[in-house]
């Protein structure tokens, strides 16, 4: 089921919470609400789930799913699932009659036989793998387990649309990755479209067919997580994926300087502020006549696939990161208070008065 | 030997001031609460069975329990339902004043009963302002024992929005929205899920009021008339019996008092917590 939003607004009192935001999702797509708190993300989702009413305006919004419009329509009656931060189980209940809610509430007329309904509701908790639990009451489960049972939970009621708020939030990171995998392949098995919020980039770019990316109520960039990446429509989008060194400094005759550090770049003379990604930092011993930017290191980190450095200088307000290859990292023989000159790959500057159009990047 | 010397030099506790605070807190348990209850004992003992049971039974004592506990039960049930919906307005909706009428609901634990007691009089009396209008429709409040559940309802209706107000505030309203987008109905949502929920805490809360109304005097005297046989509650009794200078026969009316409040409050107890370890998955 497609899901279309035309001119959703929210204001709570006096705050605007959302700008009117337009937004179509595909049928069979798992998209992801991206973006810091308070950017408006949760609230996007309780709209489309029908637990918050957007704004009455003049002009007022409008909810599609498919070709029904369900822009007034209860949460009850919208056929979605929801799946809570904090799993919102009924706790005196057992697993099993948790699941089973929602088929149970149904009008009679429409509600399942007894046995169809046991018949569910153990091919769904066969499903998220919990079958041996069913008599277990959700305070006696892990937070993994409690969050699979809330959305064997909402898939009883076979929605149409799946609703997440920040569904991994409150778990540990070897859980959250096991579980992220877990829906995604649930999601291509099952084939229905989905939504999730997320505050963690990694989350979003794995788990997402395209990610929404929104601050301060607005969205700012909807892509594919690859687009996203490499083609970043502003400064924030692009300081929100990743972490980011910044470099200051004058530029005057194809020369930026900061303090006793320079670089030979080809922008013209005035103010500038560079970006580069960790990655697009390379660490010599030797300065060339390219660049001379002296660094001290003052932390490594040897975790994961590659060494992450960090980089102090006394022309640099905050410090910065490097990610080196183990290889390099041996050959270098990188130790802590070492200098070195950094000399960077590739950067970007987004100028402040134009931001959405005059992204510029360079391979230094 | 060296588990005595551990326990008496209190080093395995890290926190401080276990003997004094203990002791300080046991004598006055004694002082206060155990000391008048033996008292209380000990005027029975001058009594034989026999007579210990004629009191106690004797026909116009075993109307005023009836009266008691009759109009204890409704005033009970009202506070149950009326405590419920004030705990829930108070806990699940803002509104200008909702501080005011969160404080108005420790009122009647503040004000002297007495005070509480000659209001409603005057209020419910026929010349009153709520006797006037409820006279020619037929109601009598004053001297009858609704007036008697009335004035037994507002000294305990804080027992019941005290207790129940916490459990609400610690049931998320993330529950109430799951349950409505599993389609549930607001009926249905409230049955199964929000009243499973802090059931435990409004049978503790009505049991509360209730042994609390078993027990009120200065409310209800002043408007109860005191009829023999029709309006007279047991407290009343025991006063009566004080002032015939029988201290006996009041301590064992008293006593009866004090076993059906007591053995109600174990009950309540016992059975909160079984209900307690369900909710926590068995782990007490």
């Amino acid at each position: 089921m497609s899901i279309r939003l035309h001119n959703i607004a929210k204001h709570f009192g006096n705050t605007q919470a959302l700008e009117p935001i337009n937004l179509d999702i595909h049928e069979g797509e798992l998209v992801g609400l991206l973006g810091p708190s308070g950017s408006g993300k949760t609230t996007l989702l309780r709209i489309i789930a029908g637990l918050e009413n957007a704004d009455r305006t003049t002009q007022p919004g409008k909810i599609l799913f498919g070709d029904r419009d369900v822009t007034n329509v209860h949460v009850r009656d919208r056929r979605i699932g929801f799946v809570f931060q904090h799993y919102a189980l009924f706790r005196h209940m057992s697993v099993y009659d948790n699941v089973a809610f929602g088929l149970t509430v149904l009008s009679r007329k429409r509600r399942p036989s007894s046995g169809e309904i046991r018949a569910r509701v153990f091919r769904l908790l066969e499903m998220v793998k919990l079958e041996h639990l069913a008599n277990r009451y959700p305070a006696q489960l892990s937070g993994g387990q409690q969050q699979r049972v809330s959305l064997a939970r909402a898939l009883a009621v076979e929605p149409e649309v799946l609703l997440l708020d920040e569904p991994f939030g409150a778990l540990d990171a070897k859980v959250r990755q096991e579980l992220r995998r877990w829906l995604r392949h649930l999601h291509d098995e099952l084939n229905f479209t989905s939504v999730f919020v997320t505050h963690d980039q990694e989350e979003a770019l794995e788990l997402s067919d395209r990610v929404v990316v929104m601050s301060n109520g607005r969205i700012e960039q909807i892509d594919t997580p690859d687009e996203l990446y490499r083609t970043p429509a502003n400064r924030f989008v692009f300081e929100f994926l990743g972490d980011v060194n910044h470099l200051e400094g004058k530029v005057s005759n194809g020369v930026l300087t900061c303090g006793d550090a320079y670089w030979h770049v080809d922008l013209p003379d005035g103010h500038e502020e560079l970006l580069l990604r960790p990655h697009e930092v390379r660490l010599t011993e030797q300065p060339t006549s390219e660049s001379h930017l002296p660094v001290t290191i003052t932390a490594i980190s040897p975790v994961g696939a590659e060494v992450r450095v960090e980089l102090e200088a006394d022309w640099l307000a905050q410090p910065w990161l490097a990610t080196v290859r183990h290889t390099d990292f041996e050959h270098l023989a990188l130790r802590r208070g070492q200098r070195l000159f950094a000399h960077p790959r590739h950067w970007r500057r987004f100028p402040k008065v134009t931001e959405k159009t005059t992204e510029q990047t360079r391979v230094a | 030997m060296s588990q005595l010397a551990t326990w008496r030099t209190g080093s395995t506790r890290v926190l401080p001031g276990f003997g004094l605070s203990m002791g300080i807190s046991v004598l006055f348990i004694s002082l206060v609460l155990l000391l008048p209850i033996t008292g209380l004992f000990g005027q029975l003992a001058g009594l034989s069975f026999a007579e210990y049971w004629a009191i106690i039974t004797e026909g116009r004592v075993v109307a005023s329990y009836m009266v008691t506990i009759g109009a204890a039960a409704v005033a009970a049930i009202i506070n149950a339902i009326f405590g419920l919906l004030l705990a829930w307005v108070l806990v699940r909706y803002e509104f200008p004043g909702k501080r005011l009428l969160d404080a108005l609901m420790d009122l009647p634990f503040a004000l002297p009963t007495a005070v509480a007691g000659i209001t409603l009089a005057t209020l419910y009396a026929s010349s009153g302002w709520m006797g006037q209008l409820l006279e020619p429709l037929g109601f009598q409040v004053a001297y009858t024992w609704v007036g008697i559940a009335l004035a037994m309802a507002f000294t305990s209706i804080p027992f019941v929005v005290r207790t129940v107000q916490p459990v609400l505030e610690d049931l998320p309203a993330e529950v109430d929205e799951a349950a409505m987008s599993l389609g549930a109905t607001d009926g249905v949502a409230f049955r199964r899920v929000i009243l499973p929920h802090i059931w435990p805490a409004l049978v503790t809360g009505t049991g509360l009021a209730f042994v609390r109304s078993l027990g009120e005097f200065g409310a209800i005297i002043f408007i109860a008339g005191n009829m023999p046989y029709e309006t007279e509650i047991t407290a009343l009794m025991i006063f009566v019996k004080l002032q015939e200078y029988d201290y006996a026969g009041a301590s064992a009316i008293a006593s009866v008092v004090l076993f059906v409040s007591l053995a109600l409050l174990l009950a309540i107890n016992v059975w909160q917590g079984r209900f307690v370890r369900r909710l926590h998955g068995g782990k007490g």
